[in-house]
């Protein structure tokens, strides 16, 4: 077996989770990798969506930012923000939202604003963006983050987006008919949340990943489901995509960055 | 019909000690040459308004001359958080910012409002979140048809919008292209605006009827300042500079190190300076 990093096993596991019908928005960092490892290997049809406008985007590095002008450069079109969030989001017109976070509750709702009072913050994140609304409107939530104790939390100080709320049937409770988050993939395990309880629950393990790290490394006491597979490792092909995206990506991304450069 | 003006009496003209001001641009297009000429003219108490405040606000709040900032997202986008933003928000420095937090849907209805002359924007939004809790701003409306109970934020109405765009003519007729963001909805919701732009040239020469163009009659004052939006980017003149992104965040993380770059490169710099930035990659281009 080919060696991996668990990064790279989190990102690759997120990129099988889509398919080619899919038509996604997608949040910067993590899921923008998973996103594009889809694109280049079993979903080439699927539509990527960035909040700055761009539709059916096929950049061939990733962007650093959400409106790179690769992104518009190889998009089907672009509309204005305005247009992206009323007609496109808000429409009802995605099927898969892909998001982060810094933190993450048990029942998958997200916070990326502050940590400690909002008032008078400990740290301050930088903020929502679209991911309130990209949490409710999209048919369907995937997140991506790393397993850690300070980002799976028992409670969040704050709910930037919804997951399921409080639990059960919270969503419905408010008048939602999205599905919410469907899945969580991270560097150790999948989680997907209890259909009943809503509670997130480990369903796939990584591989070389053993139970008590999953545990260690999470806030609150995790669950398992009576049937937990192990994800198959990931092949060399999408190793390879994987790796060769990065490498572009890195090698655009480089420079001096003085903003002195001379003409 | 817009002033074609330098850019020094632009900002001087439009924008007033304790003004509303939008300098808008969704990562592309950002007005970096006019900002830090507001910067260098020294306003003071301006409440800033942006979807996605990033270096260009670090450094308007990190120089003081921010009281306040309207915003849905906070960050330098692919690397973190913004330093100088997070100072005046956890310690108060250099002075306090009171801050207006929405969500990107909320912000874009909200400037849609404000160039359509309504007194706020409704959207289906903020369903769970928190935002709510902490933002007397945002509020609900029932619609009257169906009875359902919608997100109702108030317009967006600058003093002075500011914005970068790719070209003008010469009765200062405006041309976006690419990556087009709210920059359009900001400068009709705005009572004032300022255009920086790449070229002036005789005719637009727009490539598709569909282009977004901002009449001259819809624009208070044009600037010509080539390169005016490095470190981000003119779609089809000059890419984003991530290298300088990513550099940003150890010249903010420390007050002194911010300092020193402002003075170099803010204060005792021209407009004319970002010339070099677009003179190289049309070099490059050619």
């Amino acid at each position: 077996m080919t060696d991996f990093t668990p990064n790279e096993m989190m990102t690759i596991a997120a990129a099988r989770a889509l398919s080619n019908d899919d038509v996604c928005f997608v949040g910067i960092g993590a899921p923008s990798a998973a996103c594009n490892v889809a694109r280049l290997t079993h979903a080439p049809d699927i539509t990527l969506i960035y909040e700055s406008g761009t539709v059916g985007t096929k950049p061939d590095v990733l962007p650093l930012s959400i409106g790179d002008g690769e992104l518009c450069d190889t998009a089907l079109f672009t509309v204005s923000v305005p247009e992206m969030f009323r007609y496109w989001l808000q429409g009802g017109r995605i099927t898969t939202g892909f998001l982060g976070g810094a933190q993450i509750d048990k029942f998958a709702n997200l916070n990326t604003t502050v940590v400690g009072p909002y008032d008078r913050p400990k740290v301050r994140l930088p903020g929502g963006g679209g991911a309130p609304e990209i949490a409710s409107n999209c048919g369907r939530i995937f997140i991506t983050m790393a397993l850690t104790k300070r980002g799976f939390v028992e409670k969040l100080p704050f709910i930037t987006s919804m997951g399921h709320g409080e639990g059960g049937a919270h969503r419905e409770r408010l008048g939602l008919s999205t599905k919410g988050p469907t899945r969580v993939i991270t560097d150790l395990c999948i989680l997907e949340p209890d259909p009943e309880t809503k509670e997130l629950t480990v369903v796939s393990i990584h591989p070389g990943v053993d139970r008590d790290r999953i545990v260690e490394n999470c806030g609150w006491p995790i669950k398992f489901a009576d049937t937990v597979i192990e994800t198959p490792a990931p092949t060399e092909t999408e190793l390879a995509v994987l790796r060769d995206i990065n490498a572009r990506t890195k090698k655009a991304h480089e420079g001096t960055g003085s903003g002195k450069e001379a003409a | 019909m817009a002033r074609i003006l330098p850019l020094a009496e632009a900002v001087a003209e439009n924008v007033r000690d304790g003004d509303t001001v939008a300098m808008e641009g969704f990562t592309h297009l950002i007005p970096y040459a006019a900002g830090h000429e507001v910067i260098r003219q020294g306003r003071k108490g301006l409440f800033l308004i942006r979807m996605t405040p990033d270096i260009l606000y670090d450094q308007l709040i990190g120089v003081g001359a921010a009281r306040g900032m309207k915003f849905s997202w906070g960050g330098n986008p692919g690397v973190g958080s913004l330093h100088r933003f997070r100072d005046a928000v956890e310690n108060q420095w250099p002075r306090p910012l009171e801050i207006e937090e929405h969500s990107h849907a909320a912000m874009a209805n909200a400037y849609e409002a404000g160039a359509a002359n309504l007194p706020f924007a409704m959207l289906r939004g903020y369903i769970g979140a928190d935002l709510p809790k902490v933002n007397p701003n945002i509020r609900s409306v029932t619609c009257p048809f169906t009875g359902e109970v919608l997100a109702a934020v108030p317009a967006i109405r600058p003093d002075v919008t500011i914005i970068h765009a790719q070209r003008a003519d010469r009765k200062g007729n405006v041309l976006i292209e690419g990556i087009v963001g709210v920059q359009k909805e900001a400068v009709l919701a705005a009572r004032r605006s300022i255009v920086t732009v790449e070229e002036i040239v005789d005719q637009l020469s727009p490539p598709s009827p569909n282009s977004v163009v901002l009449p001259g009659w819809a624009v208070t004052a044009v600037a010509h300042v080539p390169g005016g939006a490095f470190p981000s980017y003119a779609h089809g003149y000059y890419p984003r500079n991530n290298a300088f992104y990513i550099r940003w965040d150890e010249i903010a993380r420390d007050r002194e190190s911010f300092a020193a770059w402002m003075k170099e490169n803010v204060f005792d710099a021209k407009p004319e300076d970002f010339a070099r930035h677009a003179a190289k990659k049309s070099a490059k281009a050619a």
